[in-house]
């Protein structure tokens, strides 16, 4: 969250000066990508998925990617966990290139990314509490905090009455939040939301999008999510959350004050990347192709 | 060389490479193409198959080990199908000298009806007929839960969270069928032979100790010893390809059964197709079966 001048806004307050917040945004840990692609190529037989696809995403900053269903655009997640590799490119997550890592040491980076699946993809054997408490279970850590972990991701995501409760006794939007707690355990640096609202109801879809501006501006989480629900998008790259005195988040929306740049659209398009900017450039955008994608005609 | 979707799961990208050096043998042939030759693609699978049996044993060396998951697959394998190993073994037991009597008795070695039995049982049929029944319920049991597990993306949440699935659900599951297997041919044969002994007894009116001894006079250790070893490679042979079928499951539910179906099918073959060679072998080191 910027204001007109560039700068991240932060919640008002008195005691932060200006040149905090400056330096703040510069300093070279923030201003390193947390994930980078470089001209990563991708095909399935004789379908090119990615052709040459390069971007970063910053630290707290979140990239909304857009893009018709079967463009590539769960495949990126997919690259950036490494449950697939790249035909040609390279893909750096905190710096450090995983493009030809095996699978032990990617089990090691993938301990610093969230994943929400698209339906959830929670353990169906297991209740709530063990599917959020999966991650910290395969670390050995004690139960006492196990469960203080697991409480507070529930109540993170509004879900700590539905604990014991199996995942075939939630509903879709339950298991979608539960997914977002499970992802969450552990305080990953980065999440990587893949349509996490699709086949959802508006006010189920607003909460997950809530849940996602809640981690870029209160967790400082770098995201990733992926949708093609233009709903989505003006939720995630208009409103940011802050806390009022009484403690409590609100979600207030960017407007002549504010201007938000920890929030950025890049779309798919024929296995490249056919936009890449602010969502007021999007909504502006004479292409017919966007055109047709953003105002639906 | 483009690749397609599944087979870049890190599961089958051995068998992506093998496309890749088959190729090599081809000037214009698309991969799908040669892939449809059915040769191709059962040295593309024995590879694949054989890879996941390696990386499962590799994955042995060091932790974490799953010992809970064992046990649990223990009990859902040993104590879950120990009915019907009980029941088939029981049955063929009886039916094998409601078959062999009247013909011992033509030559007047009736008295060899245990012999008889317990030989075929405890060398072929126990061993044989426990692998079959646990391949159709374990065997499907495992791809089915392996390939739902695919479909609805919850191996890739495991890998996602940093859990290798081979570890977690596989070597559980080999181990599992490996230990219990030769513990239920064990428990078929001596059923086997006791139905095999009613049969004996309130049929053809022979009397218990006749066939006891028989028995007894039938079967040497070497028998015994050859007719465990044969369900532990059994037990390995029908996890590996259960949990490979699961493991490559691909089109949503459908595939899903159809995994089930393969995964039954090819482990119960190659169940019988071992057993040749495994009888051949252990004639061979422990010299069982000759006269």
């Amino acid at each position: 969250m910027l204001a007109d001048d560039g700068k991240r806004a932060l919640p008002l307050s008195d005691e932060i000066e200006f040149s905090d917040m400056e330096e703040a945004i510069d300093a070279p840990e923030r201003v390193a990508p947390v994930i980078e692609f470089r001209d990563v190529c991708l095909a399935f037989d004789e379908k090119v998925i990615l052709d040459g696809i390069s971007f970063s995403v910053r630290r707290g900053e979140t990239k909304i990617i857009l893009g018709r269903s079967g463009g590539g655009k769960s495949t990126i997640i997919r690259l950036i966990l490494g449950l697939i590799k790249p035909d040609a490119g390279r893909i750096l997550i905190d710096g450090e290139d995983i493009t030809d890592y095996d699978e032990p040491e990617l089990m090691q980076v993938r301990q610093k990314i969230g994943m929400v699946f698209q339906e959830g993809a929670l353990f169906d054997s297991l209740p709530v509490y063990e599917n959020v408490a999966y991650r910290l279970r395969e670390q050995g850590v004690e139960e006492d905090e196990v469960e203080a972990e697991v409480r507070r991701m529930l109540r993170f995501v509004a879900l700590e009455d539905a604990i014991d409760k199996m995942p075939s006794e939630l509903s879709g939007g339950m298991r979608r939040r539960v997914g977002i707690a499970r992802a969450l355990v552990g305080d990953p640096e980065i999440v990587l939301f893949d349509e996490p609202t699709a086949g959802l109801d508006p006010p189920t879809a607003r909460t997950i999008c809530e849940l996602a501006i809640k981690l870029r501006d209160l967790h400082d989480v770098s995201s990733i999510f992926v949708t093609h629900e233009m709903n989505n998008l003006r939720y995630l790259s208009s409103e940011y959350a802050v806390i009022d005195e009484n403690g409590e988040v609100m979600f207030e929306k960017e407007g002549e004050r504010l201007c938000m740049i920890n929030t950025e659209i890049m779309m798919l398009r024929d296995g490249k990347v056919g936009f890449e900017g602010k969502d007021e450039e999007l909504m502006r955008s004479e292409d017919p192709y966007i055109r047709t994608f953003v105002h639906g005609k | 060389m483009h690749l397609a979707a599944p087979e870049r799961a890190a599961f089958c990208l051995p068998f992506s490479r093998l496309r890749c050096n088959l190729s090599l043998f081809f000037d214009e042939t698309p991969p799908t193409r040669f892939l449809m030759n059915p040769l191709f693609r059962f040295i593309a699978e024995l590879q694949d198959v054989s890879l996941l049996l390696w990386r499962s044993v590799v994955s042995l060396r060091h932790g974490p080990r799953y010992f809970a998951e064992t046990l649990r697959q223990m009990d859902m394998i040993g104590v879950g199908s120990l009915p019907i190993v009980l029941l088939t073994g029981f049955f063929t037991g009886g039916v094998l000298v409601l078959q062999t009597y009247p013909t011992l008795e033509y030559y007047s070695i009736q008295n060899e009806s245990g012999r008889s039995v317990a030989t075929s049982l405890i060398r072929e049929l126990g061993p044989v007929l426990s692998a079959l029944m646990v391949s159709g319920r374990i065997g499907s049991a495992i791809s089915a839960e392996l390939g739902s597990m695919v479909v609805s993306q919850q191996i890739e949440a495991m890998r996602a969270l940093g859990t290798d699935p081979i570890r977690k659900l596989v070597v559980p599951r080999i181990a599992a069928l490996i230990l219990m297997l030769p513990l239920l041919t064990v428990a078929a044969d001596i059923f086997g032979l006791i139905g095999g002994g009613i049969v004996a007894n309130y049929i053809y009116s022979q009397d218990v100790q006749v066939f006891v001894e028989s028995v007894r006079n039938g079967i040497s250790t070497k028998d015994i010893i050859g007719g465990m070893i044969k369900p532990i490679f059994f037990g390995l042979i029908i996890g590996v390809v259960a949990c490979h079928k699961g493991l490559s499951t691909r089109g949503g539910t459908v595939g899903v059964g159809r995994s089930v179906t393969n995964s039954v099918v090819t482990a119960s073959i190659w169940v019988i197709i071992f057993d040749f060679f495994l009888a051949k072998a252990l004639q061979y080191l422990l010299d069982i079966g000759r006269l």
